[in-house]
């Protein structure tokens, strides 16, 4: 597997650290001691995390350490109980997920959830919606403008589609899609709607390692073409290790590790808590 | 490569629409004009139109939003109603122009009426919509089962259980006279102004459901929290397909009442939103064409099927039953698909070369 350069961390103002080239630009995403309770039960607490501009980050841990939950409350699925999250600067307090979409976020899911009985390209014209500047009226009276805007759309349809190589799978039903491709889809599609901070659950799952390499080859080239942020869920520690700047660590709804993979790595606590202590 | 392949797809798909409208429209034209149709048939022209409206209408809440509405004929009561008090109420001016009036406002009536009941329902996930337009069909009817309206030289008098409250002078003449429903309407709606409406529906639904809008839509009824993840508003959406659904229902009440000369409020009772809801059904959900035929083929049956009177509406559940089971036959849907993809596959082999 083909690794990134190991990038140097350094620290911001606490608790949170960016790779080195991000620093003095805004933080994309910056949460701060984020916690929710599902009735008496604690599923995330003291969350902290800052995210630079184009930093790949990685959240791993073991099943039901609350990575899906930090996704749902970052984009708003779940009303956080405790705690702050500034998107781009911007507090989100009580907005819904399609407002924080507004602001710059975009995720896939961890069980895909295309538009099965559109197309491929529809599902990534959805994507667009929010940049196709043509009103309703315009397209039930097929104004000049719907035909532009449209036509536009196809385009830029096609050249995301591209990154992955799929742009002449268009015109196939999304739902007879072969499993990794809707996996793609779905990135894509997240792309579309112009997002600073891409958030992946589980991108590589049921991929094969070829697949896995290829996935890994595009999410670095979307990361350097659109000047994008990164945080990705994923249990495919070749992926997380070879493509993460930085990574966290997340044990029953509370960070266990933050840092570059080689630290993260030697950290006993992580490997404690995938593999269990050591009885003497 | 494809844009304008897919284009031409989703256009034809609509002009076929189109022509089989077209078609209709001529074949009972003809029909008409040299005589060869019975009067019963005849009379049913305009409803067969009206009832495909309702069911292409329907059949955008239905099929394209994926939402259950189980009180169109509510929506087609108001618009009925609406038309009949405009009509009279426009006494002087010429017929065409009392119609177009007519429908415009019966169908923002209607329209109204499903934003206002959009506004609480909409806003839930699950199948509330259900529940609250069959209250709405049933408050509707009920309603207007004790609504009386009267126009004199004065304007126009409306009352509630008691007809004396009206308060007309002697000359005034009784427009809605509760129970027995709306009186001596003025027959103006003719068959082409239906089929013209009928082909404005369609137009208006097919080009919305090709466009951004309709994507949305779509969008939502396929995976309503990925959608809200691309930046798209549920309530939004939905309440625009509810709301136009509902004033297109509107329009399609106030051809069909202005067709006969008296019309009483049961006519839009649940089981006719029912039979518009087993048009969208039959016809397939969510395909406009199904709504076209089952609507025309389920309205002309019964009437067809009078000579055999007593055993109408068995042979009707029979046809239901037959239509249902092939349908849904699995070896004949895996045929379909089979000989759907071969064609498609032609297509595309085409188009490459």
């Amino acid at each position: 597997m083909s690794k990134s350069p190991e990038v140097k961390l350094v620290n911001v103002p606490s608790p949170n650290f960016v790779p080195e080239k991000d620093l003095g630009k805004p933080l994309v995403l910056e949460a701060a001691h984020l916690g929710i309770d599902f009735g008496g039960l604690v599923a995330v607490d003291e969350f902290n995390i800052g995210i630079g501009a184009t930093e790949i980050c990685g959240l791993i841990g073991p099943n039901g350490a609350g990575k899906t939950t930090i996704f749902n409350l970052l984009t708003k699925v779940y009303e956080p109980t405790r705690g702050t999250i500034m998107i781009g600067g911007k507090d989100t307090h009580n907005m819904t997920p399609v407002q924080v979409n507004q602001l710059g976020i975009a995720r896939t899911f961890q069980n895909i959830r295309l538009f099965d009985k559109l197309t491929v390209e529809e599902n990534v014209k959805i994507g667009l919606h929010n940049h196709m500047g043509y009103h309703t009226l315009a397209g039930v009276f097929r104004l000049p403008n719907y035909w532009k805007e449209e036509k536009k759309a196809h385009e830029r349809a096609l050249e995301l589609l591209d990154i992955f190589g799929m742009a002449d799978l268009a015109g196939v039903r999304a739902d007879s899609l072969p499993y990794g491709a809707q996996r793609r889809l779905e990135i894509v599609r997240a792309l579309a709607t112009g997002p600073k901070l891409l958030l992946l659950d589980e991108p590589a799952a049921g991929m094969n390692p070829s697949e896995t390499e290829e996935l890994m080859n595009n999410i670095r080239k979307i990361r350097d073409e659109f000047q994008i942020a990164v945080l990705l869920i994923e249990h495919d520690m070749n992926l997380v290790m070879g493509i993460c700047e930085s990574i966290v660590v997340l044990n029953f709804g509370r960070i266990i590790a933050k840092g570059t993979p080689s630290q993260i790595q030697g950290n006993p606590q992580v490997i404690e808590a995938y593999l269990g202590t050591h009885r003497g | 490569m494809s844009i304008t392949k897919k284009a031409s797809a989703a256009s034809k798909k609509s002009f076929i629409n189109y022509g089989i409208v077209i078609i209709f429209y001529i074949v009972f034209q003809i029909l008409v004009s040299t005589g060869n149709i019975t009067s019963a048939l005849k009379g049913q022209l305009i409803p067969i139109a009206c009832y495909m409206i309702m069911a292409v209408s329907l059949n955008l809440v239905v099929g394209i939003s994926g939402e259950l509405s189980l009180g169109h004929a509510g929506f087609m009561s108001v618009g009925a109603f609406t038309a009949v008090i405009v009509s009279a109420a426009m006494g002087d001016a010429s017929n065409p122009a009392r119609l177009v009036v007519s429908i415009v406002i019966g169908a923002l009536l209607a329209g109204l009426a499903g934003f206002l009941i959009g506004i609480p329902v909409l806003r839930l996930n699950g199948d509330y919509l259900a529940i609250v337009t069959l209250a709405f069909g049933e408050i509707i009817k009920n309603i207007l089962n004790c609504l009386y309206v009267g126009i004199d030289e004065k304007g126009i008098h409306i009352a509630f259980n008691n007809p004396d409250a009206m308060g007309m002078s002697a000359t005034g003449k009784t427009v809605i006279n509760g129970p027995m429903g709306a009186v001596g309407i003025s027959k103006i709606s003719t068959f082409t102004s239906a089929v013209v409406l009928l082909i404005l529906v369609l137009i208006v639904i097919q080009n919305l459901v090709n466009s951004r809008t309709g994507r949305a839509i779509m969008a939502i009824r396929d995976n309503r929290i990925a959608a809200e993840s691309m930046g798209i508003s549920p309530m939004k959406y939905k309440m625009l397909a509810f709301t136009l659904s509902a004033s297109m229902a509107g329009a399609a009440g106030a051809v069909y009442a202005l067709n006969y000369s008296t019309l009483v409020p049961k006519k839009f009772d649940f089981n006719t939103s029912i039979l518009v809801l087993v048009f969208v059904v039959l016809g397939g959900i969510g395909s406009m064409t199904g709504s076209l035929i089952a609507a025309g083929v389920l309205v002309v049956l019964p009437e067809l099927l009078r000579k055999f009177s007593d055993y109408r509406m068995l042979v009707y559940a029979i046809v239901l039953i037959l239509v249902m089971l092939v349908t849904n036959n699995e070896k004949l849907k895996g045929r379909m698909d089979i000989f759907a993809k071969k064609m498609r596959m032609k297509v595309s082999k085409g188009g490459k070369k």
